[in-house]
């Protein structure tokens, strides 16, 4: 692993067992949430199209796991993941998905372009790069509070404008915000490496952002990295930059069927899979067998079954009048 | 005659266009090995070579800059973007560059480029992946606006684009993409010029893309309530074609231009401007169908109310011509 600070031996970062539970809680929850929104996706439920999270839970649940309640996110079309991982509702978010009254934008915004932010998510960003400058603005203000912002973006976004221009305007105003690359190896459907000149880290690095390349797969890693980049920020030491290194186990969208990988490459990624190493970590670290981790996967498993009940019988919006402007 | 689904006639102009002309180039976000999003590029990669169809980084501001560079130095490119609403993106030099170049170099060249992209809503894909963004260029001189209907069009107008020595800006509606029709492959077509794609005597409808065909579908239901309309297909936003306009006007002193955007600052306003500019003493009556002025909801019974489908065309229509029983459903604006 290519990476300009070992962040690989970093400790739990002050976790007791229980919190520990709670942040694999999430991860799980985010991975059974993905595979109810493509079986629902299947079964016309869920209308237009989906970018899921699946194999990536590790990044966005580690990075918010160091976040207070003053900070805030930007997330991506294939943000679940990360609205999941600030805490937005899950019945909220399922519902916002099937175009439900209930969901947490009314319906209106469907998968790509969730907003909650009674729960920290300034938006997820329909165009890739437009989390990267949101959440730089978001950092003018959060500075006044001493929050921090932080931006979750894939590797094919660090060659938009958007990008360049952020990075370079956060460190000449020295702004708190976090740069969280998700580097999946593929926009779409191409491999990073046909359109991506050189390493993406010394992008940063040459606008002197604080810069790692860590393993996203590893909850305990990000929580470490993202732990430290976020205290930075926040002590006034400027923008950071985290490259995760991850993979997403299923296709970009819809009903792609991932032809470009490499052959074998999902099997090896299959195995170093964030929900399997979250679980071997929490059994080597603390008082907790299998039996435990299990006992955490029905209860996220009974959630789910609830949560589809709940949103297939929840109303649809009436079409009607609607506002503007804010009056 | 062959039938031609609409992206294969995408398919086939690009083709065409890159086998009988060296300097054409096609360029974009996964249109050469994976053959586009919309499948509307398979195999070209794959006959024409890396040199000529590429994919590139998800640059649009780049991809379009680097259309306007290679066309003002002798190349054809035609580009892709792959979401209308991605537009937004490489405005810059579409609208600062592109579009100025001809007039301002006193005419010691023009930029022969083709901007495809595919736009418009139905597809549950929200508000950031369904705009109709023909109307925030469509007071841009020296920028071409192309807008088809149908797959023969969709051919034939693509061909006439790439051939065009101007910007030209080709929308591509999403729900038009699997829509097959029998069609003369040899058809030509000028950059311009409107097209009355059904007759009538009682009230005109004017549309683009897929409008024209909720367009011919209400002009069925209406001809069953008595009323006879006949549609014109504008085809191009820019030039606009205001004399097919006022023709039509001058036949059935009724109509009604159904735009899928926004009512305020669409080119429905442009349509009605015309006709009351050229045509005043000929109105009986025009007014728009339009969306709200608001964004493109998710939610499916949200869409489908904000869209001006066939079946608003038709209680529009009817309410205000005073014929049929749809009044209720009357979805009229403006006017
Ligand atoms: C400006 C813009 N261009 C193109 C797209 C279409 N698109 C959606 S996701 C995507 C790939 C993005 O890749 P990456 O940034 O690596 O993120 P990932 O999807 O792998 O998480 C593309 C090209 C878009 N949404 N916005």
């Amino acid at each position: 692993m290519s990476s300009a600070t070992d962040t690989t031996a970093a400790p739990a970062f002050g976790l007791d067992r229980d919190e520990a539970l709670t942040l694999y809680r999430r991860m799980r929850l985010i991975r059974r949430f993905e595979e109810t929104v493509q079986l629902l996706f299947q079964r016309g439920e869920v209308p237009g199209t989906t970018h899921l999270y699946t194999g990536e839970e590790a990044v966005a649940t580690g990075v918010s796991s160091t976040l207070g309640p003053q900070d805030r996110i930007a997330g991506t079309y294939r943000g679940h993941g990360h609205a999941l991982s600030v805490g937005v509702d899950p019945q909220a978010l399922l519902d916002e998905m099937l175009g439900r009254e209930t969901g947490v934008c009314k319906g209106r915004a469907g998968s790509m372009n969730v907003i909650d932010l009674s729960h920290r998510l300034i938006g997820c960003f329909g165009i890739v790069g437009g989390s990267i400058a949101a959440a730089t603005g978001a950092a003018i203000a959060l500075k006044r509070s001493g929050g921090v912002a932080v931006a979750f973006f894939g590797e094919g976004a660090t060659n938009q404008g958007y990008f360049h221009e952020c990075l370079n305007f956060a460190k000449v105003l020295n702004l708190p915000v976090v740069y969280i690359c998700e580097n999946n190896l593929y926009g779409e459907f191409t491999p990073m490496e046909l359109v991506t000149a050189g390493e993406i880290r010394k992008r940063a690095e040459t606008l002197q952002l604080g810069a790692v390349t860590i393993d996203g797969n590893d909850i305990w890693t990000v929580r470490a990295a993202a732990g430290a980049a976020v205290e930075r920020a926040r002590a006034g030491e400027g923008p950071q930059f985290i490259e995760a290194l991850t993979y997403r186990h299923v296709g970009h969208s819809r009903s792609d069927p991932g032809a470009y990988r490499k052959p074998g490459e999902l099997d090896e990624w299959l195995k170093r899979d964030p929900l399997k190493l979250a679980r071997a970590g929490i059994i080597e670290r603390y008082d907790a067998d299998d039996a435990t981790v299990d006992e955490v996967d029905e209860s996220v498993e009974q959630q789910i079954q609830e949560m589809i009940a709940a949103a297939l019988a929840a109303p649809f919006p009436t079409p009607g009048p609607v506002a503007e402007f804010k009056s | 005659m062959p039938t031609l689904e609409f992206r294969d006639a995408i398919r086939q102009a690009l083709d065409e266009a890159l086998r009988d002309d060296e300097r054409v180039i096609v360029f974009g976000e996964d249109i050469a090995v994976a053959g586009g999003v919309f499948v509307t590029t398979p195999g070209l990669y794959e006959t024409y070579g890396e040199q000529r169809v590429f994919d590139t980084p998800i640059s649009e501001l780049a991809i379009t800059g680097a259309a306007y560079g290679s066309a003002v130095c002798g190349l054809r490119p035609v580009i892709e973007i792959m979401f209308g609403d991605f537009l937004t993106l490489a405005m810059d030099s579409l609208v600062n560059q592109a579009a100025k170049f001809f007039y301002i170099s006193g005419e010691q060249g023009s930029v022969p480029l083709v901007v495809r992209s595919a736009v418009g809503g139905g597809g549950r894909f929200g508000s950031i992946h369904s705009q109709q963004p023909g109307t925030w260029f469509q007071n841009v001189p020296g920028l071409k606006i192309v807008a088809p209907s149908s797959p023969a069009d969709a051919k034939a107008l693509l061909k006439a684009s790439i051939e065009d020595d101007n910007p030209v800006l080709f929308l591509e509606h999403k729900r038009l993409y699997t829509v097959k029709q029998e069609v003369d492959t040899e058809e030509t077509a000028v950059l311009g010029k409107a097209k009355v794609v059904r007759e009538g005597h009682d009230v005109t409808l004017v549309s683009i893309m897929k409008g024209v065909q909720d367009c011919l579908a209400a002009a069925t239901t209406l001809s069953e309530l008595g009323i006879d309309a006949e549609v014109v297909d504008l085809r191009t936003l820019r030039p606009f074609d205001r004399e097919t306009i006022l023709e039509s006007l001058a036949k059935t002193n009724r109509l009604v231009a159904v735009e899928e955007g926004p009512l305020t600052g669409g080119w429905a306003g442009e349509v009605l401007a015309s006709a009351v500019e050229g045509g005043l003493h000929e109105i009986d009556d025009i007014w728009r169908l339009t969306t709200p002025d608001h964004p493109i909801p998710f939610s499916p019974p949200l869409e489908d109310a904000f869209l001006p489908g066939a079946d608003a065309i038709v209680a529009s229509v009817s309410e205000r011509l005073g014929v049929g029983s749809q009044q209720q459903n009357a979805r009229t604006r403006g006017g």
